[in-house]
Formats: C-alpha cells, structure tokens, sequence
C-alpha cells in the first residue's frame, strides 16, 4: 500500500513542504553563491526595509485596492447573474446563455488579455467603431487611472459566468413545493425570486464572501503581471509582482522573500480565522 | 386572488407565472446585453485573423475578403508551430503523469483506518491547500534541483493538486468496501484491485481531473514565464505574451518574397490557435468541470 501513497507524499514534501522551508531566505542576506548555508542571517532586516520600501507600500495598497474593487463588483455578479437566468422560463435559452457565459473561464489569462487588447487597444475594435461615429475614445488597455477599473472588470467578464455554478446548485436544491406554496399564497414570480430563491442561497453567499474576504492579499497575478508594462508599475504593481520583478530579475532575493512570506502567513492567518467566523455565524466551514 | 388566475399558467412548472412585459423586456436587454459583450470580442478576434493584407475591419466582425496567410507564415514551422508542439507535448505527458500520481495517491489516501501513517500523511497534504510558500522559494527549489529551462519545470512543481486528490479520493471512498475485500480474498494485489477494479469504475471522475490538468497544463503561463529562459523551448502561452501583448515582432515575418500578412491578423492567428484547442474540448469541459466542481464542493 505504500508503494501507492509514498511517491504521491514525497510531490508534497519536495514541492510544498520544501519550499516552505525556503523561505528562511527572508531572514537572510540570501545570494545564490553562498547558498542556504553560506548567506548571512540578518534577523527581520529584510521585513524592517520592506515596509520602508515606497514600492512594497504602493504594490500593497494597489493589492489592497484592486481585491476591494473584486469584492464589492466581481463578487455580487454571479449572484445576480444567476438569479436572472433563474428567472428564465425557457430551458433552452437559459443552457444557451450557461454555455457561453462558461466559456471565458477555461481561457487562459493571456488570451483573454490579447482579446481585451485586441477590442478596446488603441488601435482595436471599439476605438475604430466609434471613431467612425465621429467618438474618440482613450486607450483603455493603457490608462493607468483607470487600470483598476478595468483588472476587475477583466475578472467580471472572465468569470461570473462561472461563479453562478455554485450559486444553481444551491437553487436547485430549493424544493419545489415552496415555489408551489408560494404561488398559491399569490406570490408573482419577484416575489418567489425574493422570498423563495434568495432567502437560500444566503448561506453558501456567506461562505464565499468570508472566504474571498480571507483571501484579500490574493489578486492574480498573472492577470496583472500581463499587463504591468503598458500601464506602469505604480498602478499595476502587487505583491506578487514586486516579488517577481525586485527577486527573480532584480536579484534581491531577501527583500522579496520577505514580502511573499508577508503575504503567505497573513493569508494562512485571514483564511483560518475567515473559517472560524464561518462556522461561528452558522455555515458550515470548509474544512 | 383574481390576479393570480389572470396570469397565464406556463407548461411544466405549474408555479411560474410569466412576468409583467416591462420587466421581460429589460432581461431581454440585459440577455441581448450578455451575449454581446462575450461574443463580440471572441468573433472579432476570430474575424481579424483571417484578414488579408489589403482589408481592415473596422470594428465589423465580417472581413471584406478572407485570407489564410496569416495561419499559413504562423504553421510554416518557425517559433509558433515549435510552440505549440511542446504545449501539446507538455499538456499530454503532464496530463498523464498528474493522471496516475492523483489516483494512486488518492487510492492509497483511502486506506486510512489499517495503514499505518497513512492517516498522518493525508492530513499532511490537506494542510497544503491552506498556504503557499510563495514564488522565490518555489523559484530556488526549482533551480536547485537544476530543473531551470527544462521541460520538466512545467510539470513537477504543480504535478499533483491536493484539491484534485480529494475529489478523486471522495469517489474511491464510495466505492463498496466488500468489491475490494472479494478480489483480495481470490488473491489479487493490490495494484491488481486498483488497475482491474477501481480504475475502471472511476472512468468519469478520472475523465474530470485529467480535463481539470490538460486545461491547466495547456493555460499555463508563468511557470514557462519563471523557469524556461530559452525561446526555442517557450509554450504557446508565453510566445504570445512576447508576440500579442509586450508587440515584439516576429522574425518569421521578415519574408523578401511576398507582401506579408497585416502583424494584427498574424497575432490573432497565434491567439485562436492557442484557443482552438480549449474551444474543441469545451463541450465536455462544460458537461465534466460542473460535475467536478460541484463533487469537489461536498467535504472530504
């Protein structure tokens, strides 16, 4: 039997427990020559000079900024969007609509990006339609005032359709002689939707919420990372970025060690404590 | 109650009324609404590939004329045809090897009340799902094990999903226990039980998770972006971020002989190449991921 669990358990080890061992490079003045054992420690050096970093300080406040903007738009969407489809009386037009609205979730970040690009660019799509109708538009794709704007609206596109799933499942769990009840007490369908619909999937809404509320520090990255060089890093750059650029291409290996072990351990702590207040106020938790 | 017999009663369900005409008309609009906005961008990019050098779109999502160029300088067997065979080449060795790591994990995971340890090791690879080390250490794990700019850089790191293990160990656990105990009693290995009995009950949520890795596998972007300096190894993903998004031309291009494609129709061919697959195995995606994701839903 072991011979079936040991290598599955040795992935983990190497490629999830071991790199949480890595990230002792945060506590030093790590360089690849010296290695793990060589490079000085430097205690919480490394944390002291992040948060004295004008660019760590701008990439968490564009985190903290653009996971809000996700939260109050991109959250609520699939709701409505599966209360309109709910809505529908017509089976077929409500799969036709699934089937489309599904679609944008299995693309990858970078096409979706290049079709954004493609429509709303400079020289895409939208801009020229409208120019023939005498409209001239901004560049969208490269506005850095409006960039946070369009990051979410990117996730709205990409995955509300998606989001609904979880929200039909809780629908569909509905029985239908509170429908049936309902109507005969002289319900029209608004006030099944509100009464009837709404009142269950409550319960699974406030489960994601706390949970995407636990996961404020994690916006995607690679979503953004596309896209950083048109608009600039002061509009665009997270922590994860920062990481990324001040890191693996700049080489300061202790300093953004330092800000993804930040985030790790406070999204571990918002996730956990984010459960915790789950199963407190009812629902049932997730693990 | 009068209003209530008013309505007109619709087939089927016998409680759906339909709803006064305002409100039909505007979810008419935001349906209309809906299906604009997601189609338009995808036929437009469909549409600005196939199109010749000499015409221009417009914002229109029907070419004055039509041309195969662009598809024909991409497929000539430069950087993009070289790109898509290895994500081709990686979405099917990654795929397989995910394929048999989850459910001989997952199997072995099932066995938690008479393999000793076994119990400690699930929970070990739960508790993965609750953080992650972030990308320095996972990029000097990477390079310390001398993985940098190989092919299997894009396979090992992300080999094996817990999220993934749990669903396939949720169906093995409802398996009838007395199917295994039987084969075992007629003296058949375990590896037997798993291959001859397990295995082919599983076929559908075996069907769910290795659609959940292909899709992974083809989509992914920034471990090619992290580990793989060397162009001529680059995935799709990555030649179109350099091509499509960061505008470097393509060397391909540079043919003397003959008037080249517009550089927006040969982007948007790299773009619906790099989609075309994802588009051909949508149908089931849509049929299998909602079956998977709701099944992963239920607690392990």
């Amino acid at each position: 039997m072991y011979a079936f669990i040991i290598p599955g358990f040795v992935f983990f080890v190497v490629f999830a427990y071991l790199p949480l061992v890595g990230n002792v490079v945060a506590f030093q003045n790590y360089s690849p020559f010296l290695g793990f054992r060589g490079s000085p420690w430097v205690g919480f050096a490394n944390f002291t000079s992040l948060f004295s970093d004008p660019d760590f300080l701008t990439a968490l406040r564009n985190t903290l900024v653009i996971s809000l903007l996700q939260i109050v738009f991109a959250f609520p969407a699939p709701i409505a969007l599966a209360l309109l489809l709910n809505s529908l009386i017509s089976e077929r037009l409500k799969r036709l609509v699934q089937s489309i609205v599904y679609l944008p979730h299995f693309i990858s970040w970078v096409i979706v990006v290049s079709i954004w690009q493609e429509v709303l660019g400079g020289a895409g799509g939208l801009a020229t339609l409208l120019s023939k109708l005498g409209i001239h538009s901004v560049n969208i794709m490269s506005n850095p005032d409006t960039f946070k704007i369009l990051v979410t609206s990117q996730v709205v596109w990409k995955e509300t359709g998606w989001g609904t799933i979880i929200f039909f499942a809780a629908i569909s769990a509905v029985a239908a002689e509170l429908y049936e009840s309902a109507a005969c007490d002289g319900a029209g369908s608004f006030r099944q939707m509100w009464h009837v619909t709404l009142p269950a999937i409550i319960p699974v809404t406030m489960l994601l919420l706390i949970l995407r509320l636990g996961a404020v520090f994690s916006v995607g990255f690679e979503q953004l990372i596309l896209q950083q060089n048109a608009v600039g890093p002061h509009a665009a750059q997270v922590i994860d970025t920062f990481a990324y650029y001040r890191g693996v291409l700049g080489g300061d290996w202790g300093l953004s060690a330092a800000a993804g072990l930040f985030k790790g351990v406070i999204g571990t702590l918002l996730v956990i404590g984010a459960n915790r207040l789950a199963k407190r106020s009812g629902a049932e938790g997730l693990f | 109650m009068a209003t209530v017999a008013a309505r007109r009663r619709l087939p089927g369900a016998s409680w759906r009324t339909r709803a006064p005409w305002p409100v039909r008309l505007l979810k008419g609009a935001v349906i209309a609404a809906i299906f604009a906005v997601m189609l338009y961008p995808l036929l437009y990019v469909i549409m600005s590939s196939f199109m010749p050098a000499d015409a221009t779109l417009e914002g229109s999502v029907i070419p004055s004329s039509w041309s195969l160029e662009a598809y024909r300088v991409i497929l000539d067997g430069g950087l993009v045809t070289r790109a898509l065979v290895v994500s081709i080449g990686i979405t099917v060795v990654g795929t397989a090897l995910s394929v048999l790591a989850t459910t001989t994990l997952a199997y072995g995971l099932t066995r938690t009340r008479d393999v000793p340890g076994a119990k400690t090791m699930l929970y070990l690879v739960l508790f993965t799902m609750l953080f992650g080390a972030g990308i320095i250490p996972n990029y000097l794990l990477v390079k310390s094990l001398g993985l940098l700019n190989s092919y299997w850089s894009l396979i090992l790191p992300g080999l094996i999903s817990a999220f993934n293990m749990v669903v396939v160990r949720n169906f093995f656990m409802q398996i009838p226990r007395d199917l295994f105990e039987a084969a075992r009693i007629d003296g058949a290995s375990e590896l037997r039980v798993f291959v001859r009995i397990v295995l082919p009950l599983s076929k559908a949520v075996i069907a769910v998770i290795a659609l959940f890795y292909a899709v992974g596998y083809w989509n992914s972007f920034f471990s090619a972006m992290l580990y793989i300096n060397d162009a001529s190894k680059w995935p799709i993903q990555l030649v179109l971020n350099q091509y499509v998004l960061q505008g470097t031309p393509l060397a391909q291009l540079q043919n003397p002989n003959a008037t080249p494609p517009p550089a927006q129709a040969v982007q948007m061919a790299v773009v619906v190449l790099a989609t075309a697959p994802i588009l051909v195995i949508y149908p089931f995606l849509q049929r299998y991921f909602t079956k998977g994701v709701l099944t992963g839903a239920i607690k392990g």
